[in-house]
C-alpha cells in the first residue's frame, strides 16, 4: 500500500517532448514507474524512445487515455500553457494530475483547482512541486528514486530539496510515500489531505510533516492532527529567520505582518502533540525515538 | 509586486474605478506644478510601501501653493519606518462624509478569492476584524464565476452599507473585480472608499499587489517596478536571474531549493548564537542546475556584500549531481580569482557525493573547507564569521 500512487498507476506525461519532460520520463521509468503515454499537441503519432521503452505520443490527453488507460498525468508544460493542460487532463477524467511547473500565475492555479474540485474525479498535486514517490513501486514527478526504499514512514512537504534531505536522513528506514505538495499560494493537495491518507494507509506507521513560512496550512494541519490523526507525527518548519514581507524563493513563502511565521506554526504543531525539530537532522532523530 | 498608491490610482482610473485627480512628484517644483494643475485644496501624500505614514507626518492637506511647497519640502526625503520618501502624490482634496472599506484578495486557506467589505473604513481592517467583526462582511468568490452585479449587491447588503448608496458601491466592487482579474492582482484594497459630501463614491486610497508570475501576459507591469527602492544587490542578482534576498547578517548562504535554503538560514542563526550572534547575510537559491556560471554569479553577488565574513554552500544533490556542483565551485573560484577573499564552508550530500567531495579535496583551494553534515558546516561557517568580527 501507499497513498495516491501505487502499482496500478499508469502515467502519462504532458510535455513529454520538452527537455524536462524527456529527462524526467527517463528517471521515472528507471524507478519502475509505468509511463504509458506522452502528450504534446501537434506531435501525435510520434514515439519517444527511452532506454528500450517506446512511449507513444498523442495530441490530446483524451486520446492518450483512451488508447492507454492512463490514470495519472505529470505536467511539465511551461507556465503559459499549464492551465490549459490541467483542464484538458480533468476533462479526460484523469484521476491524479501532478503539476511540476514552477511560475504558474496564481489566478490560473485558482481556476484549475476550482475546475478539478468541481469535477469530483481529479486529485490535483502542485503546482510548483516535485511530485510524489512510493519507493519501489512508482514515481510521478522529479523526486530522486535512489535515495531510499520502501518502508514505514509517510512524508509530506512543501519543499522539494527538504523532502530529499529528509528521505536521505531516514534512508535506512524507508518510506511508504513521499509527497511534495509545493510552495505556491494555491495548491491542490494539502498537508491535511496527505495526513488523512497516511492515517488510513496501513503501511504507514509514522508521519513526517515539513512546512515553511506563509499562509496558515500548518496551523490547520495541526488542528486536523489533534482531531483525526492517531499515528505519531514529527514536524519541521523552515523559515524562522525570514524577514517580514520578503518572498523566500517559493511564491507562497512570505511572512505578512504577524501571519505565516515559523514560530506560530511550530507552536500550533506542538500544541497538537507533534514533536517539532529545530533542524532537519534533529527532526530525523525525533522520528527515530518514536519508532 | 506591491504598487505605490499613485500607481494603484492610475490603474484604478484606467479601469474606470472612480478616483480623484492625482499625480506623482519627485521634487518640490514638480509637486507645485502638479498642485497648480489640479487646483484648489490638495493633499500631499508620501509614497511608501508601508502603513502608518499619516501618523508619521507623511500626509498633509495644503490649502495654498505655499503650503504645498512647505509640505513637499518636509515630506520628500523623510524616513518612514526605514523607507525613504522619494516621491509624493499630489491628490485632489475632497469633502468626505463617510469612510468605508472594500478589498478582493487571494484566500490561500480556501483556495479561492475573498471579498471583504465594511462600513468601518479608514482604519486597519485587522483592527475591525478583531474589535468589531460584526461590521465586516467576508464573502468567498468562486474563481470560475467572479463577481457580477447581483453578487456585488448582495455583498454590499451583507456589509450593511446605507441603502441609498448600495448600487453605487456595488458598481465600484464590480469594477474592482475587473482590476483584480484582468491585471492578475493578488490583492486590490480600497481603504478608505469614501462618500463625498456631494454624494459620490470614490476610491481615496488603494493598495494593489500584482502577481509577478503573470508577468508574461502583462508586459506593461515591468514599468511599475521601482528598482531605486530595492537593495542594489537584489537588483544585481535579479539581472542574473538569481533568487536572492538580502538579509542583515554576516554568513553568506548559497543552497539549492527554497526550502533547504530557508532551513540553512535557520541552522546558521542557531549556530551563530554560540559565536557572538552572527546571522545569515542573505537567501540565495541557485536551483536545480547549479552550473559553474550560476555558482560564480551567486558567489560574486555574495562576496560583493561587505557585511559577509564567511560563506556557507549547502547543497543536497537530488537531481543535481554533487560532482557538477563541486566542479562549479572550483571553476567559480578560478573565475573570481582575487575577488574571492572569504572562507567557504561547503557541505555536499546526496547524488554522487563521494566524487563531489573528491573533486573539492583535489582542488585543495585555500579558502574552501568541507564538512559532512549541514549542522556541522553551519556551525563552522558561523565560527569563521564570528572570528572575523562583526
Amino acid at each position: 500500500m501507499a497513498i495516491f500512487l501505487d502499482g496500478n498507476s499508469r502515467i502519462l506525461v504532458q510535455g513529454i517532448t520538452g527537455s524536462e519532460g524527456t529527462k524526467h520520463t527517463k528517471r521515472m521509468l528507471a524507478a519502475g514507474s509505468q509511463v504509458v503515454a506522452g502528450v504534446t499537441p501537434g506531435k501525435g503519432g510520434q514515439t519517444v524512445e527511452i532506454d528500450g521503452h517506446a512511449i507513444p505520443v498523442f495530441n490530446s490527453v483524451q486520446e492518450a487515455r483512451l488508447a492507454t488507460q492512463a490514470n495519472v498525468s505529470v505536467v511539465f508544460v511551461p507556465p503559459k500553457f499549464t492551465k490549459g493542460a490541467v483542464i484538458e487532463a480533468v476533462d479526460a477524467r484523469i484521476e491524479l494530475v501532478v503539476v511540476i511547473t514552477e511560475g504558474v500565475p496564481v489566478h490560473d492555479s485558482a481556476e484549475f483547482f476550482a475546475y478539478a474540485q468541481a469535477s469530483k474525479h481529479t486529485r490535483l498535486i502542485g503546482p510548483n512541486c516535485p511530485g510524489l514517490i512510493s519507493p519501489g513501486i512508482s514515481n510521478a514527478g522529479i523526486i530522486p528514486a535512489d535515495i531510499t526504499k520502501k518502508g514505514p514512514v509517510g512524508l509530506v512537504s512543501k519543499s522539494g530539496t527538504l523532502t530529499y534531505q529528509m528521505m536521505y536522513e531516514l534512508r535506512d528506514l524507508g518510506f511508504s510515500t513521499c509527497i511534495g505538495i509545493g510552495g505556491d499560494p494555491i495548491i491542490g493537495t494539502t498537508h491535511i489531505d496527505a495526513l488523512r491518507a497516511f492515517e488510513a494507509d496501513p503501511e504507514t506507521k509514522v508521519i513526517v510533516m515539513i512546512g515553511e513560512i506563509g499562509g496558515d496550512a500548518e496551523e490547520r494541519a495541526a488542528a486536523f492532527i489533534k482531531e483525526h490523526v492517531t499515528k505519531p507525527v514529527v514536524g519541521y518548519v523552515a523559515g524562522f529567520t525570514a524577514p517580514e514581507g520578503k518572498t523566500m524563493g517559493h511564491a507562497g513563502a512570505i511572512v505578512s505582518g504577524s501571519s505565516g511565521t515559523a514560530q506560530a506554526k511550530k507552536e500550533a504543531l506542538e500544541a497538537a502533540g507533534v514533536r517539532v525539530g529545530k533542524t532537519p537532522s534533529e527532526t530525523a532523530r525525533l522520528l527515530r525515538e518514536i519508532l | 509586486m506591491d504598487l505605490y498608491e499613485y500607481q494603484a490610482r492610475d490603474l484604478f482610473e484606467s479601469h474606470g474605478v472612480p478616483v480623484l485627480k492625482g499625480s506623482v512628484a519627485t521634487t518640490v517644483v514638480e509637486a507645485v506644478s502638479a498642485a497648480e494643475a489640479i487646483g484648489g485644496v490638495v493633499v500631499v501624500k508620501a509614497q511608501v510601501k508601508v502603513g502608518g505614514r499619516g501618523k508619521a507626518g507623511g500626509v498633509k492637506v495644503a490649502k495654498t501653493i505655499d503650503e504645498v511647497r512647505e509640505h513637499a519640502t518636509n515630506i520628500l526625503g523623510m524616513d518612514i519606518k526605514g523607507h525613504t520618501v522619494n516621491r509624493v502624490m499630489i491628490a485632489q482634496g475632497a469633502s468626505i462624509d463617510e469612510e468605508y472599506y472594500v478589498s478582493i484578495l487571494v484566500d490561500r486557506a480556501q483556495r479561492q478569492y475573498l471579498v471583504m467589505a465594511s462600513t468601518a473604513g479608514g482604519v486597519e481592517i485587522e483592527q475591525v476584524a478583531h474589535e468589531t467583526p460584526e461590521l465586516l462582511a467576508m464573502v468567498g468568490i468562486d474563481p470560475l464565476k467572479g463577481i457580477d452585479h447581483a453578487l456585488a449587491l448582495s455583498i454590499v447588503q451583507q456589509a450593511k452599507f446605507p441603502s441609498d448608496i448600495e448600487g453605487q458601491v456595488a458598481d465600484v466592487l464590480v469594477t474592482l473585480w475587473k482590476v483584480f482579474q484582468s491585471e492578475d492582482a493578488t490583492l486590490v484594497e480600497v481603504n478608505p472608499l469614501v462618500k463625498t459630501s456631494d454624494g459620490r463614491i470614490i476610491a481615496l486610497d488603494g493598495k494593489v499587489t500584482l502577481d509577478e508570475n503573470a508577468g508574461f501576459r502583462h508586459p506593461d507591469h515591468e514599468a511599475l517596478v521601482d528598482e531605486s527602492a530595492t537593495d542594489p544587490l537584489e537588483v544585481a542578482a535579479k539581472a542574473k536571474n538569481l533568487n536572492y534576498v538580502k538579509l542583515d547578517g554576516e554568513v553568506g548562504i548559497i543552497g539549492n531549493g527554497a526550502g533547504l535554503v530557508m532551513s540553512t538560514l535557520d541552522v546558521v542563526a542557531y549556530a551563530g548564537e554560540n559565536f557572538g550572534g552572527v546571522r545569515p547575510a542573505n537567501f540565495l537559491d541557485i536551483g536545480g542546475g547549479a552550473s559553474a556560471q550560476v555558482m560564480a554569479d551567486g558567489l560574486s553577488i555574495i562576496l560583493s556584500d561587505p557585511a559577509v565574513k564567511s560563506v556557507f554552500v549547502n547543497v543536497f544533490g537530488g537531481i543535481t549531481s554533487c560532482d557538477a556542483v563541486a566542479n562549479g565551485i572550483v571553476q567559480a573560484l578560478s573565475m573570481l580569482g582575487d575577488k574571492a577573499t572569504k572562507p567557504l564552508v561547503v557541505r555536499l550530500d546526496g547524488n554522487n557525493v563521494l566524487e563531489g567531495r573528491r573533486i573539492l579535496n583535489e582542488a585543495n583551494h585555500p579558502l574552501v573547507e568541507q564538512l559532512d553534515t549541514m549542522d556541522g558546516a553551519a556551525s563552522r561557517a558561523a565560527e569563521l564569521a564570528g572570528k572575523a568580527g562583526k
